[in-house]
């Protein structure tokens, strides 16, 4: 009996279930944080980002997730989560709690977003967050043609479906966080799961944003 | 019954203790000797950092698992979550659950005799508390040799047993699994408490606590003081689920002061079964040392309390429809937890079944406990007890029944009045 296989819950079985690719937008977020970091991930549903940062990156990870099932599949990956909404888990911690909080695909959701991204810039340094964009070129066109609100590609839910979303732009969040005097300090730019390299036409081109935010 | 995945025959121990010195309680009176009766299983592992404390309810006993006999069809009040391949490991860990002093299962108790006056202590036992009760487990722990537990994991009063070992000994553990439970006691709950307790007082037969010798025991204040205790167990669907409007061996109404509905009949059984396995005294004193429990008294706020309990790992567990220790407390624990910068997990576990849920949602709580105490063994690194190579077999049952999901769950209520 090897020493490794002596300790409980020897971790190969872990590594199996990581060898499964992390998603793409969720990819892009986890380049953008450093190792042994302190990390927040909002709304962390099943755990995968988190996980992936804590194994790969050797993060101290937290996780804050509003439903159950979520939550029992990140407490099987090992995950320190808790349950609940994220206002109320956002203000229970006290000020630089962490390096980077992470808020992905769950902005156009937030019934006060401004709240929600101070409150992570006050728990953490930075804040990364990952936003759907309904300025893709084939949503703008959808408008134009067909009359009807387009899905955001990478967030493909009715208008009338729960829970309820408010669609906007790679734009409008850049004018909404110099509004509310937040930095942005790094972007990152996907066209599916295709990473964007080009300079130009990004807010067209990109079906999924991701941003490095501080405070100015 | 089955002994499969259990931890089969086990015996009560009993360790004494204070017996030159007394054993000072938190209200300044003093106890001596103390005995605590206690169970174990599973094995320690080379370095003893396998423990794992189980703290029992109101009305528990050290008996978390396993059967007395070989006859025994009734198992420990936790065996669903500890047992091989269970919750609780026992193949991994080493389990002890001890029972509660002035609790009537076999530690000292006001039932016992007074070696001051050499008749039952009654009301001359001293009032004891969860810190009393705490100290007295560390008392045990270092008898056993044990430096550092693994972990201490309780639901309700269980729960708070955990709270205290987190608040004022984080030094003698790792991780705290307080379950459906309460920094304190609100004043409803006190409410409960104190309207059982008067049920007990209005018994002649209490006769102020010295009951012991006179051969009437106050049986049917016990029984309503538990009758109320057990309605603050289930919640209103489990009981329309359970027992609805239905009446019990009646067509229509009988207009009369009989035990007609279903609920009334259940209530009337499970609180005459009760008499016959606690002692009316103990039940005071159990509630009462409940009552004090208050975790921010001492220091001010919850997170003064848990300013030393940083480095613990938390684990903690409360039922949508527990209206006796209902989530919000469970939720202010997390947060002052989450403000001195603990490792807390936290669930509201859905459940219709009241308080008594963190008993019966056995599938949920063994993913929660064994997902969580992997993490655990695997974080702090701790090793398997030595393999055991002649393990001799498990007394075979007598009948093997095999239980419908329902009857099963059924079994388990009756088993919890």
């Amino acid at each position: 009996m090897t020493a490794r296989s002596e300790l409980v819950g020897a971790p190969a079985a872990r590594d199996l279930r990581l060898a499964t690719p992390l998603r793409p937008d969720l990819l892009a977020i986890a380049e953008m944080v450093p190792n042994a970091g302190r990390v927040l991930d909002l709304g962390c549903g099943n755990g995968e980002l988190l996980e992936y940062l804590v194994h790969h990156k050797g993060v101290k990870g937290r996780g804050i997730e509003l439903s159950e099932v979520g939550v029992l599949t990140c407490v099987r990956r090992g995950l320190s989560v808790r349950q609940g909404k994220l206002q109320e888990g956002l203000a229970d911690y006290p000020a630089n709690s962490f390096d980077y909080v992470i808020l992905s695909q769950t902005l156009p959701f937030l019934s006060d977003p401004a709240y929600i991204l101070q409150e992570m810039l006050r728990v953490g340094r930075c804040a990364i967050v990952s936003i759907p964009n309904w300025g893709y070129w084939r949503c703008r066109l959808e408008l134009l043609f067909t009359g009807r609100i387009p899905h955001a590609p990478d967030l493909p839910q009715h208008w009338y479906e729960s829970p309820r979303m408010q669609a906007f732009t790679i734009t409008d969040f850049a004018q909404f966080c110099a509004h509310i005097n937040i930095r942005i300090t790094q972007e990152s730019y996907l066209s599916h799961t295709r990473r964007i390299q080009v300079r130009k036409f990004k807010t067209l081109l990109a079906t999924t944003a991701v941003f490095v935010l501080e405070k100015v | 019954m089955t002994y499969e995945n259990s931890v089969g025959v086990v015996e009560v121990q009993s360790f004494t203790f204070a017996e030159d010195e007394p054993f000072c309680l938190e209200s300044g009176a003093s106890l001596s000797p103390v005995t605590i009766a206690y169970e174990t299983y599973g094995r320690l592992n080379a370095d003893r950092s396998n423990a794992i404390l189980v703290a029992h309810a109101l009305s528990g006993s050290a008996h978390a698992a396993g059967y007395h006999s070989a006859t025994d069809t009734k198992p420990g009040w936790w065996d669903d979550c500890i047992g091989p391949g269970k919750a609780f490991d026992t193949d991994r860990f080493f389990v002890i659950c001890s029972n509660a002093i002035g609790s009537c299962y076999g530690s000292t108790s006001p039932a016992d005799i007074d070696p001051v006056t050499g008749i039952p202590y009654g009301l001359h036992f001293p009032v004891v508390t969860v810190g009393d009760w705490v100290r007295a487990q560390i008392k045990l722990l270092d008898h056993l040799g044990i430096e550092r537990l693994l972990c201490a994991a309780g639901g309700s009063m269980g729960g708070m047993q955990v709270l205290e070992w987190a608040a004022h000994h984080p030094e003698r553990l790792r991780a705290a699994i307080p379950i459906a439970t309460t920094a304190h006691h609100s004043p409803m709950l006190i409410a409960f408490s104190e309207v059982g307790r008067q049920a007990i007082y209005a018994d002649p037969a209490w006769n102020n606590g010295d009951y012991y010798t006179s051969g009437r025991k106050p049986d049917a204040g016990l029984a309503v003081a538990r009758m109320v205790g057990h309605i603050t167990y289930l919640s209103e669907e489990s009981m329309q689920q359970k027992f609805g409007r239905r009446l019990r061996d009646l067509e229509r109404y009988g207009y009369e002061f009989q035990t007609e509905f279903e609920v009334e009949s259940y209530l009337k059984y499970n609180g005459n079964s009760f008499t016959q396995r606690f002692d009316a005294n103990s039940y005071l004193y159990v509630t009462k040392a409940m009552d004090y429990f208050d975790l921010t008294a001492e220091c001010g706020s919850l997170a003064a309390a848990f300013a030393h309990s940083t480095e613990l790992k938390f684990l903690v567990v409360s039922f949508t429809s527990d209206w006796l220790y209902p989530s919000y407390h469970s939720k202010k624990l997390v947060s002052a937890l989450t403000a001195v910068g603990a490792d807390v997990t936290y669930l509201d576990v859905k459940s219709a079944w009241g308080h008594d849920a963190f008993l019966l949602e056995v599938e949920t709580m063994t993913d929660l406990l064994s997902s969580f105490l992997e993490r655990l063994a695997r974080e702090e690194g701790i090793a398997r007890p030595a393999p055991v190579l002649d393990r001799s077999p498990l007394p075979v049952p007598a009948i093997k029944v095999q239980l419908s999901k329902e009857e099963e769950l059924r079994r388990k209520i009756e088993a919890l009045a």
